[in-house]
């Protein structure tokens, strides 16, 4: 068998210094590559963060003190709105297929995605609707000249958003940018399905494929039936705006039940389409830093197709305030407990992977293991949600709210962070600060579970969400305050993460092609990886070809 | 507190210590106590069921975030690398059919044990046939005020909402038929019962039976526009002597003499001359406007604009002049009443008891 | 300049031949997902509203089975599928007429969906604004033909670089990738056909 040296990349960096900054600007905005497509996306991300995040800090500064006079009620309507559209639409889903576009390849031993133009489309698609969706602030007057950003909440329930009760043209910001960022992402999603099925190295098979590419698979593919229906019901809901129809129009016999099933259909899988990705980067970084393989590789990946199954069957739990019925409230209470049970498989196998390995606490690995933690918390106050009655006391309040944060935030955040620190090195050639990384995550820690501990009290003492005051006498005064406390702490350490970020790209450590002594194929180019990624096309014969060339007394092949 | 069925050994041991959240049960304690809305202090049997229900739910979960957490902290610290560990890699291992195997079977057993438990609150709430000496409410959601129909007994009235006690002996819940005029809304007194969504163009319906006499409180808990935060819920369970006497009270068509009280005299002239009757009923009266709360007894209740706000002459004098001040985006527009007519409106209103 | 050290194994002697999926069926099939989720949606919501109308035309008094047009619609997968199978045998004449039969028979069935809209507008005054049949009615057949349209384009164009001379055998791959779509948009319309046509009347 013979060999080919990775060979040094003709450095195009060097090439790229002392160019006109247009021509740099220009390859940028029509480049195809996926690399650059990625980390546009990740940018993209991250701008979008600090601003939902800023939305977030005034609603709990209103919060802090009940009868607050901070902001007006239409501002904080418009507040809590934004900065869930915000999150979800334009922060997570485009952070998380900027890492997709920028790894799938390189770990599969491919040059770039299926589709390049595609991609490149999807991204700008994207990018314009989350400027639409903010543009919505400065462009026309709404209901009592409020302006027009979007006040119905993340979930735009019917019949609110209809033309009679949402007057002008904040509901149609919504529903505009929001289709919009689904084109985007169903675009993505069908790249990233066609590259991995098609475009994987000699010797991968399915089998053979990094653990990260196949949550891509599953969740790429949960995306065609999760946003569609979304896409569907936005539709039907200008329809019934601009041309009169009467899909979730009452006073004509429609059924505002019908935009909640509809919603749910897409809302739930959709955030297993975030999660799953999370699971993709600890799948990753906990073997790596345990110094074992990853522990029931054929069941994470039965796991994760069952998740990917099962949670398209599961979205009543979001309505069992609805009065579905015992039938309907009963069936939907066994599909939820049900997903709980490959969830806690992947638990287990990352316990079992840390078990008897060798853990470096590194900065990627203190992320991943407050993940694992945090991500157990928030699977258990998602069965406690999950028994129809008590979720009739928690649903649509507090708790909840503390429970999805406690999902996006300490689980999907937390490994996104890990996954930045990990992966950071091969992307600018350069590692990044461990004492920083350090500062960033205690602080961040804390003020994680000041918040959102917290926050499951004032959920238990009859809290509603989507709020803008309350009375006092209702013991939620406190709880609030501290809650507040800590997403300032938050907003610090994520601060001193973005200076990390910026400072380690001039002044970081040079990384080398692997830092980490890793196993995946990404680690076997340089850093950063040339545009072509791989000179010579690789062939795998196991699922951790680097490990099979450091340790080739003990391979992998033959262990699948 | 009385138990709901088998599982009922688990709620009395377990007491307010048990349920802490991880790592906040320092401050948990004294404010479950004390608050009038906690889910936890239940007054009637959907929330009693739904509390022993939770207790067990939060059992099982701290026990398997005690055993997964406890088992990674150790693997954590047990397995750490170490500087005197030679630089070979562990022993690399795949996987183990037994361990896979044990671990899917066991939460499968636990998520049925929970499912079972579930299901039959669930039917004991939602699926047991209604007692003939219920009584019959009609909630309707209004953006943002709730308005309230006993039909048998010729009651309309609004934002606060009376009932019987119910004894357990002989017991009297009272059902709550439930629908809304605009968006959507949801019913949640979390003392009482779980809470239930009120949706236009649905009807649903709920039941509380509440054990104490006392008032409870909760509010709107599904977003329904600008004022959802102040569309506030106040029920007060009454003794069967007490109820009956405000059903007495409430039948009666509005007062309409007030020979010893010139103001609301003129109070009321005026306001059957303004526009506030397209929007309000005082029963008796020529005001027979739906779209605004039932003012025939106003003066009887304890708070205005559907809870925050308290009933005083002040207040109410405030609220008619200039609703946005006291509730900003509220459907009452401003009538830009003069101060002489705002005083004896004032004056009229605070008669009607 | 850094240390390389790594090295990816190059295998001289594949045990079998790798061959993947080629990436433009793949594709079109995921678009073909997707597409189908949105109309299940639509079809969901029409079958939910059956009956539930408050007033206006009923399907029963107002629909008419457009046998002719699905004729037609479904024969044109037909020709669409000889348009490939010629073109994998580089008969680029047979495959140019088999398309162009293929925008015909599409063209006459989207003329054959106007004409009943105009009949159901101007005669029986059904709109999509009058009663929940409407709404339901023409989102789900309008979002149909939509799909029509978008195809007939692409095969036009196929037409025109056929007609041009300038499609051959090498791009059989791509004419099937669009068979596939064409596909696809006749077997929605058979559901939507089950569904408005026989079932809601």
């Amino acid at each position: 068998m013979t060999t080919t040296p990775v060979i040094e990349a003709i450095d195009e960096t060097a090439a790229s210094h002392g160019r006109p900054p247009l021509n740099v600007v220009y390859e940028w905005l029509t480049t195809v590559d996926h690399k650059k497509i990625g980390l546009m996306y990740i940018v993209y991300a991250l701008i979008f963060l600090v601003i939902a995040g800023f939305q977030a800090i005034l609603m709990r500064i209103q919060l802090a003190v009940p009868n607050n006079h901070f902001v007006s009620p239409q501002v904080f309507n418009q507040l809590f709105t934004m900065h869930g559209t915000t999150m979800v639409f334009f922060v997570g889903m485009p952070i998380l297929f900027g890492f997709g576009n920028y790894l799938i390849p390189l770990m599969i031993g491919a040059r770039d995605m299926a589709f390049p133009r595609l991609n490149a489309f999807s991204f700008w698609i994207s990018a314009f609707a989350g400027v639409l969706l903010y543009f919505s602030y400065v462009g026309g007057s709404g209901l009592y000249a409020a302006g027009s950003a979007p006040d119905v909440g993340w979930f735009a329930y019917a019949p609110l958003t209809a033309k009679v009760f949402s007057p002008g043209h904040s509901t149609d910001y919504w529903t505009l940018a929001v289709f919009l960022s689904g084109v985007g992402s169903i675009g993505t999603a069908l790249n990233i399905v066609t590259t991995i099925l098609s475009m994987r190295c000699k010797g991968m098979t399915m089998g053979r494929m990094p653990l990260l590419v196949w949550l891509y698979l599953v969740m790429a593919s949960l995306v065609f039936v999760t946003v569609s229906p979304l896409t569907a019901a936005q539709i039907m809901l200008t329809l019934d705006r601009y041309l009169g129809a009467h899909f979730f129009d009452t006073q004509a016999g429609g059924s505002a039940v019908l935009w909640m099933h509809f919603f749910w259909i897409f809302g739930h899988p959709e955030v297993y389409v975030l999660v799953l990705p999370a699971f993709a980067f600890v799948n990753e970084i906990v073997p790596v830093f345990s110094r074992k393989a990853i522990f029931g590789y054929a069941a994470m990946v039965a796991a994760s197709v069952g998740i990917g199954f099962i949670s398209l069957s599961v979205w009543a739990h979001h309505m069992f305030t609805v009065g579905l019925g015992p039938a309907g409230n009963t069936f939907f209470v066994f599909a939820t407990m049900v997903i709980s049970v490959p969830t806690g498989i992947k638990i287990f196998n990352w316990l079992a992977t840390i078990w008897g390995g060798k853990v470096i606490f590194a900065v990627p690995m203190m992320f991943c293991i407050a993940f694992i933690f945090q991500f157990l918390v928030a699977g258990l106050t998602g069965i406690m949600l999950s028994a129809a009655p008590f979720d009739w006391q928690l649903g649509n309040s507090y708790f909840v709210v503390a429970h999805f944060h406690y999902v996006l935030v300490g689980a999907i955040l937390f490994a996104l962070f890990a996954a930045f620190y990990y992966w950071y090195p091969k992307v600018t050639g350069r590692m990044m600060s461990e004492k920083l990384g350090k500062w960033h995550f205690w602080l961040f820690v804390i003020g994680f579970h000041l918040t959102f501990d917290f926050m499951h009290i004032p959920g238990l003492l009859g809290m509603p969400r989507r709020i803008y005051t309350y009375e006092a006498g209702r013991e939620w005064e406190t709880l609030n305050l501290i809650v507040g406390i800590g997403a300032i702490i938050q907003t610090i350490a994520t601060l001193i993460f973005v200076y990390n970020l910026v400072r380690s790209y001039f002044q970081g450590e040079v990384a080398g092609h692997d830092p980490w002594d890793a196993w995946t194929l990404e680690w076997a180019t340089p850093s950063p990886p040339p545009s072509y990624n791989f000179a010579v096309d690789p062939t795998v014969n196991s699922r951790r070809p680097l490990w099979d060339l450091k340790h080739p007394e003990d391979s992998d092949t033959g262990y699948e | 507190m009385s138990c709901f069925d088998k599982y009922s050994a688990t709620c009395s041991s377990n007491g307010e210590g048990g349920f802490a959240l991880y790592g906040a049960t320092f401050y948990a304690g004294p404010a479950f106590a004390q608050s009038p809305t906690s889910i936890f202090d239940p007054a009637a049997t959907p929330a009693h069921s739904i509390f022993d229900l939770s207790m067990l739910v939060l059992s099982v979960t701290l026990a398997i975030f005690l055993i997964v957490a406890g088992l990674l902290v150790y693997a954590l610290i047990r397995f750490r690398h170490r500087s005197t560990d030679s630089d070979r890699e562990p022993p690399q291992i795949y996987g183990s059919n037994q361990i896979e195997l044990s671990w899917t079977v066991i939460p499968i057993l636990i998520v049925v044990m929970l499912f079972l438990t579930t299901t039959r609150v669930i039917l004991g709430t939602e699926a047991i046939p209604k007692p003939a000496s219920a009584l019959d409410v009609i909630v309707i959601g209004h953006q943002f005020w709730w308005e309230y129909r006993y039909p048998r007994l010729g009651v309309v009235t609004a934002n606060e909402l009376h009932v019987p006690i119910s004894n357990p002996a002989a017991p009297t819940p009272t059902y709550l038929t439930m629908s809304s005029a605009d968006v959507s809304h949801s019913f949640w007194v979390p003392r009482l019962a779980g809470k239930m969504d009120v949706i236009p163009n649905r009807v649903n319906v709920m039941w509380i039976d509440p054990k104490q006499a006392g008032l409870f409180l909760g509010q709107c808990a599904q977003y329904c526009g600008t004022q959802h935060a102040k569309m506030l819920l106040r029920v007060y369970a009454q003794s069967p002597e007490d109820f009956a006497a405000w059903v007495n009270q409430q039948k009666q068509p509005a007062r309409q003499d007030f020979s010893g009280n010139p103001a609301a005299a003129e109070g009321q002239t005026v306001f059957m001359h303004s526009a506030c009757i397209n929007c309000h009923t005082i029963a008796g009266t020529v005001a027979t406007g739906r779209f605004g709360p039932d003012l025939t007894h106003l003066g009887s209740r304890d708070t205005i604009a559907s809870g925050p706000v308290q009933n005083t002459p002040e207040n109410l004098r405030k609220w008619i002049d200039h609703p946005d001040s006291m509730k900003p985006g509220s459907l009452m527009p401003s009538m830009h009443l003069n101060d002489h007519d705002l005083d004896v409106i004032t004056a009229y209103l605070t008669q009607l008891h | 300049m850094m240390n390389t050290t790594s090295a990816i194994p190059i295998d001289g002697a594949m045990e079998t031949p790798w061959t993947l999926p080629y990436r433009g069926t793949v594709g079109m099939a995921c678009l073909i997902v997707a597409e189908a989720a949105i109309f299940i949606i639509f079809i969901v919501a029409y079958i939910y509203y059956i009956g539930k109308s408050l007033s206006g035309p009923t399907p029963a008094q107002v629909l008419e089975m457009p046998i002719f047009g699905t004729i037609c619609l479904l024969s044109s997968s037909i020709t669409v599928h000889f348009a490939v199978s010629a073109l994998r045998k580089q008969n680029l004449r047979t495959c140019t007429i088999h398309l162009a039969g293929t925008v015909l028979l599409g063209s006459i069935f989207l003329i054959t969906t106007a004409q009943e809209w105009y009949h159901l507008i101007h005669t029986e005054g059904l709109t999509i604004r009058t009663n929940l049949f409407g709404t339901t009615y023409y989102s789900l057949v309008g979002l149909h033909a939509s799909h029509v349209v978008v195809g007939l384009i692409m095969l036009s164009l196929t037409l025109c670089f056929a007609l041009m001379g300038r499609v051959t055998e090498e791009h059989s791959e791509k004419l099937e990738v669009l068979s596939l779509y064409w596909h696809f948009v006749d077997g929605v319309w058979v559901v939507v056909f089950l569904v408005v046509y026989v079932l809601g009347r």
